[in-house]
């Protein structure tokens, strides 16, 4: 049986996550290994500042890392939350699966079952 | 791009009718969900509660009944109000639409609304596009992918 899951998924990882400049940030840093606010702007549609500020939510919530490098913050991605976020969600979808395979088995018995 | 919605589907060979009743009768809800029993008021507004032997009873509203169609409800099963009146912030929406096929029913879960809850505005103001691949894979693959220029 797969019953409510009370520890449900990190919600404000997912919603540092729901955005899609934010979500860019995080591909383009995984590309790159490592990137300040000025690298990641040059290569999206946003101001530098507009990326500080997603890098602020994204650090918020553990998804990056940042370190001091002489004037310069370097951020990269920090894949663990993402594993955990994703190894939670996908117990919540298999949750489903089990309770629509039973629903399926009722429907599929005998009338009156 | 991910969104924060959870969909799956089952094809059950039986009449949209049929599994419209096992979704929707207290008696059947209570047997593929809950374990102990359930009790829904079939309106919009209505109560949707399901109660299991280990973890007491979840508390839900239904949002919309079409008949042999569509039925939805809103619940705070994911966090620590999870018995509670479900409320913003707290809830998340479980909607179900049957697709007849042949003498078959297609039969869709999504539960959505996930990163909005207990979120700040900034995070509410976020759109979500239409993807509808699972939450895990996505994120699975950007953690593969960050993972290998991180490590």
């Amino acid at each position: 049986m797969s019953p409510v899951l009370a520890d449900g998924p990190p919600t404000e990882l997912l919603a540092a996550l729901a955005d899609p400049t934010r979500w860019q940030v995080l591909r383009l840093l995984g590309d790159a290994g490592e990137g300040t606010a000025t690298t990641l702007a040059a290569e999206l549609p946003v101001s530098r500042v507009a990326v500080t500020k997603h890098l602020a939510v994204l650090d918020r919530a553990g998804l990056v890392g940042a370190r001091k490098v002489g004037r310069e913050v370097r951020y990269r991605v920090r894949p663990d939350p993402l594993r955990e976020a994703g190894r939670r969600l996908d117990d919540l979808a298999a949750a489903w699966d089990a309770r629509l395979a039973r629903l399926k088995a009722l429907a599929e018995a005998a009338e009156g079952a | 791009m991910v969104t924060d919605t959870i969909e799956r589907e089952i094809v059950i060979e039986a009449p949209a009718e049929r599994v419209w009743a096992l979704l929707t009768e207290a008696e059947h809800v209570g047997r593929w969900f809950g374990d102990v029993g359930a009790e829904i008021d079939l309106r919009p507004g209505g109560v949707f509660r399901l109660t299991w032997e280990e973890h007491g009873t979840a508390a839900g509203r239904v949002v919309a009944v079409e008949p042999h169609t569509r039925f939805a409800y809103r619940w705070n099963a994911l966090g620590p109000k999870w018995g509670d009146e479900p409320e913003d912030g707290a809830a998340t929406l479980v909607e179900f639409t049957l697709h007849p096929e042949g003498v078959a029913t297609r039969l869709r879960v999504v539960e959505s609304g996930f990163s909005a809850l207990a979120v700040d505005d900034v995070a509410r103001r976020t759109a979500f596009d239409g993807n509808t691949e699972g939450w895990g894979q996505e994120l699975g693959h950007l953690a593969e992918y960050a993972g290998r220029v991180a490590a």
